[in-house]
């Protein structure tokens, strides 16, 4: 077995056949199969998938697992509405509040002027600016402090955690500037335009496959580019790649940022397909959830991510819908059994069960080796 | 730190100058007050019993433990107060005792990670595997005898196929102090010959220090032979002196 | 913040809050003593610990509902049985979990952190189908209930104090289990060196079982003295997950006095705040605060410095 190139490079074209087969089934299949309530449904799971591919990157390839995901992703989705919260509190939407012009939760609290933070939100180009930036400043904040004194493994994983606590209870105690429990809601247009009718609904879910497929090209892009090696090597070998003259943490610090923004790209798609951002997208129990969106997905595949999370929300929806009782013993036991019996997700089922008898089917002498590794941590 | 202003002008021409050098771990001195000197071109080799402090040492100089006092400057530069992928920088590399390979990329890709190009984030987003590239890594394949598995999985290699690769992803960078932790335990006796004459080939333009227990193969290599012993120099010089020497003998029979 | 207050007030403030802080500071030692020696000693992320607890709390409600209904006269010693009844229970399942899940995992704990998530999510779902969603409260037995005047202005409540005295009894046992009998020098061995403790005849595989079920069972105790303080519910467990991990990160996952120590600030300190400002902010500050120290020191407070 000496293939004429390096593995790396033979890649290229099946991810490439991956992405377009997976464009077809986003821009053209379902849309076609479903209506458009049932669309939007997807629309925003695949928000979340922004956050699963992320953690493809920064989970996966790095070894660097996050349970925070969720306060970038909701980080991205509040910057959005709080820019679109402004546009729908005109003063002539708002004339009957005490202090009108302000958002309507504000005046509840007794707010009489709007609070300095949220003036930038004002401008649609610094709130789209602030969607990537803000998550990925907050990112590079907590892993410059963490990963520069060499906090990693399990440690990150319960301060992430405990970070997204924090952010909650935060978003929870200051409704006069938040919107509290409820979060922000009520938002109408984006910069003149009605998000809430069904054409924008559609139309906004074709922008979000769309970002999506660019996403996934740019992971993919980040993969093949020696930094994705470099990510493998440092997972496995920390010390080796230390010592090989490089900056170690500078690398995490870069993935997770990078996935940080990515959440926070999904999350303002899911402020606009959905109308409203609350906390219940940033606590400790979604964080965890998008995890095993990836899980189940292959936390190595980027493309498996995307399905996993579209698999993951079906099924919780159609649970949720008939034996609500049942679906917390069902996400319990998919933790368990993605974790112990498919640690590589459908990715690795599908590396395992199917791509071989493709193989045979379209007369090629068995898929190369591309094994799939035991997740190493 | 505490470097003396005397041998800041009497050692100039030492690649490696170790001086004072301390660490305790909760009171216990690993190393203690050790000091050393590597010249240019000089093949040195640490002996001595388990627990001695000789893979401390290396951990010492190449920043992986930092030391309690004392002062380790290569090539004027003092190396305690540097980062550690700034000390590889500098020209020092170090081969762990358990072969650390990426076991999940191929023997290509092990090698072209340390080819000392775009280290940093952006370098590395935009290293392109260039003739350059591929040239060099291609001749040092082929001086660690792995140019047939360029493109296989790291973690299907033999042991000693690791060790080797191991040995290359140093080499690739070229350092001016080459640091090798027993680079041939655990290898076949033909394995063993073969690593032998890597070696020899591999150290010549370079100073190496190497920890190893096969006295057979420290024979062969060895300039100068320092002996450890609970963290202080037992003995220093060649070969034969060393082992002709009573406290050697005592430490290596008398246990 | 203090403004308003004479100092005679302040001082019974203080007082009462550092009490109030107390009860919180025994149920952290209770959670953290059963997650310390599970994470310290064996390196597993138990998700599931707040569930373990609560398993232990809805116990030692079933306990006390059979004594009202069977052995009335007895009501006042229910408590004790209550306990035993939890640890055995909850120590049971760490048991079984750890013969069915956690021993594959053990050379990744990140893994374990997601399957015993998971596992949280069936035990609440369970407590939810079995016990309902409602929180049920126990009933303090008589000789339980009233209060200490310390002085005039400071009061304090029995079933504090006697949850807090079991507390320490508690961290006692532990203390001497683990550093003073053999079955803890057997899980020390286990820990620094599993090929060499399982070559000298110590088998590995019963300790590991046994160690994460006395975490549990602790975690189960943990439960029974909760229901003295708070009510009862499926998700209640949650709540407390982050705070303890914090607490045993925050002691230095090895160290049971680090572990004491740590809880011992964290609970005063939150208490504390709780009075002069929102209790949600209290919680944000102490959270920020720990975690802030734990990225200036992020070996905890109370680690030795080891060779790599």
């Amino acid at each position: 077995m000496k293939p004429a190139i390096a593995p790396a490079f033979s890649l290229g074209l099946k991810d490439l056949i991956g992405v377009v087969i997976l464009g077809l089934v986003l821009v053209v299949l379902l849309p076609l199969v479903l209506d458009p309530f049932r669309l939007n449904m997807v629309g925003k799971y695949l928000t979340y998938a922004f956050v699963a591919v992320g953690l493809v990157l920064c989970w996966g390839n790095a070894g660097i697992l996050s349970l925070g995901q969720g306060v970038f992703f909701g980080l991205g989705g509040y910057c959005m509405a709080m820019y679109l919260k402004l546009e729908a509190s005109t003063p002539e939407a708002t004339k009957i509040q005490s202090t009108p012009g302000i958002p309507d939760f504000m005046d509840w609290n007794q707010l009489t002027e709007l609070p300095f933070f949220w003036v930038p939100f004002k401008s649609l180009g610094l709130s789209l600016a602030a969607v990537v930036l803000v998550p990925a400043a907050f990112a590079l904040i907590i892993a410059y402090a963490l990963f520069k004194r060499r906090v990693g493994g399990v440690y990150f994983a319960i301060i992430t955690q405990a970070l997204a606590a924090i952010m909650t209870i935060l978003i929870v105690g200051q409704q006069g500037y938040t919107g509290g429990i409820n979060g922000i809601t009520d938002l109408r247009t984006l910069h003149g335009w009605d998000i809430r009718t069904d054409s924008a609904k559609t139309l906004l879910y074709f922008v979000n496959a769309g970002l999506l497929i660019g996403v996934i090209l740019l992971c993919q892009f980040v993969r093949r580019s020696k930094l994705g090696r470099i990510l493998v090597a440092m997972r496995d070998k920390e010390d080796r790649v230390r010592f090989s003259g490089y900056d170690v943490a500078s690398y995490k610090i870069f993935v997770f940022c990078f996935a940080a923004a990515l959440a926070g790209v999904g999350g303002a798609m899911f402020t606009l397909q959905v109308g409203f951002m609350s906390p219940s997208f940033v606590g400790i129990t979604p964080s965890i959830e998008m995890v095993i969106y990836t899980a189940v997905g292959g936390r190595l595949s980027l493309l498996g991510a995307v399905y996993g999370t579209l698999l993951v929300n079906w099924a919780k929806t159609s649970f949720s819908e008939s034996f609500p009782e049942l679906w917390l013993f069902g996400l319990g036991g998919l933790f368990i059994a993605v974790v112990l019996l498919f640690p590589n997700g459908l990715a690795g089922l599908y590396r395992a069960y199917v791509e071989p008898r493709l193989g045979s089917l379209f007369g090629r002498k068995g898929a190369e080796p591309k094994a799939s590794p035991a997740p190493a941590e | 730190m505490n470097a003396t202003p005397i041998s800041d002008q009497m050692a100039p021409d030492f690649l490696l100058a170790v001086e004072g050098l301390t660490v305790s771990f909760d009171g216990f001195k690993a190393v203690d007050d050790l000091s050393f000197y590597v010249d240019e071109n000089e093949i040195r080799v640490i002996i001595g019993p388990n627990g001695a402090g000789k893979t401390t040492v290396l951990d010492l100089i190449c920043g992986r433990t930092r030391a309690t006092a004392g002062s380790v400057r290569f090539k004027n530069t003092e190396l305690t107060r540097l980062k550690e992928y700034e000390i590889v920088r500098a020209g020092v590399g170090r081969k762990f005792q358990n072969p650390s390979i990426y076991d999940d990329l191929t023997v290509f890709e092990n090698l072209e990670i340390s080819y000392p190009r775009g280290r940093g984030v952006v370098g590395a987003l935009t290293f392109k595997r260039d003739a350059a590239v591929k040239e060099r890594v291609q001749e040092v394949a082929e001086t660690i005898f792995l140019a047939d598995h360029l493109n296989q999985r790291a973690e299907y290699l033999s042991h000693g196929q690791k060790q080797w690769l191991e040995i290359g992803m140093l080499l690739i960078q070229d350092p001016e102090l080459l640091m090798l932790d027993e680079p041939v335990a655990g290898m076949s006796v033909a394995e063993r010959k073969k690593t032998a004459e890597l070696l020899n080939r591999i150290i010549k333009d370079r100073s190496v220090i190497v920890i190893e227990h096969d006295m057979k193969f420290v024979e062969d290599i060895a300039h100068k032979v320092t002996v450890l012993h609970q963290g202080k120099i037992l003995s220093e010089g060649t070969m034969a002196k060393v082992q002709s020497d009573p406290k050697v003998v005592e430490v290596y029979l008398g246990h | 913040m203090f403004m308003g207050y004479t100092l005679s007030e302040l001082g019974s403030i203080f007082a009462m809050q550092a009490f109030a802080g107390l009860i919180l500071f025994s149920v952290f030692v209770l959670m953290s003593l059963g997650l310390a020696i599970i994470f310290g000693q064996m390196g597993v992320i138990n998700m599931a610990h707040g569930e373990f607890m609560i398993l232990g709390a809805y116990m030692t409600y079933l306990t006390s509902q059979l004594f009202q209904s069977y052995l009335p006269g007895l009501y006042g010693i229910y408590f004790f049985v209550a306990m035993g009844v939890a640890f055995l229970v909850s120590g049971s399942l760490g048991m079984l979990v750890e013969w069915s899940m956690i021993r594959f995992l053990y050379k990744r704990p990140l893994d374990t952190l997601l399957a015993t998530w998971g596992l949280s999510l069936i035990m609440q779902q369970a407590f939810r189908s079995i016990f309902g969603a409602r929180e049920v409260g126990v009933e303090l037995p008589e000789w339980m209930m009233g209060s200490l005047p310390v002085t005039d202005t400071i009061e304090v409540q029995i079933n504090g104090l006697f949850v807090m005295g079991l507390t320490m009894l508690i961290a006692v046992a532990v203390y001497l289990l683990m550093f003073r009998s053999r079955w803890g020098l057997q899980v020390r061995a286990v820990v620094q060196n599993r090929t060499m403790a399982g070559a000298v005849g110590i088998s590995t595989e019963r300790v590991d079982r046994n160690t994460f079920g006395l975490g549990c069972g602790i975690a189960g105790i943990a439960g029974s003295a909760f229901t003295m303080i708070g009510s009862t519910g499926p998700t209640a467990g949650q709540l407390y997950i982050v705070d303890t991990f914090l607490v045993v990160v925050f002691g230095g996952a090895a160290s049971l006095a680090g572990t004491i120590a740590s809880a011992f600030t964290i609970s005063q300190a939150q208490s504390t705040m709780e009075f002069f400002m929102s209790g949600s902010m209290a919680k944000v500050l102490t959270l920020l605060v720990v975690v802030g120290i734990l990225m200036l020191r992020p070996e905890g407070l109370f680690v030795l410095k080891v060779r790599r």
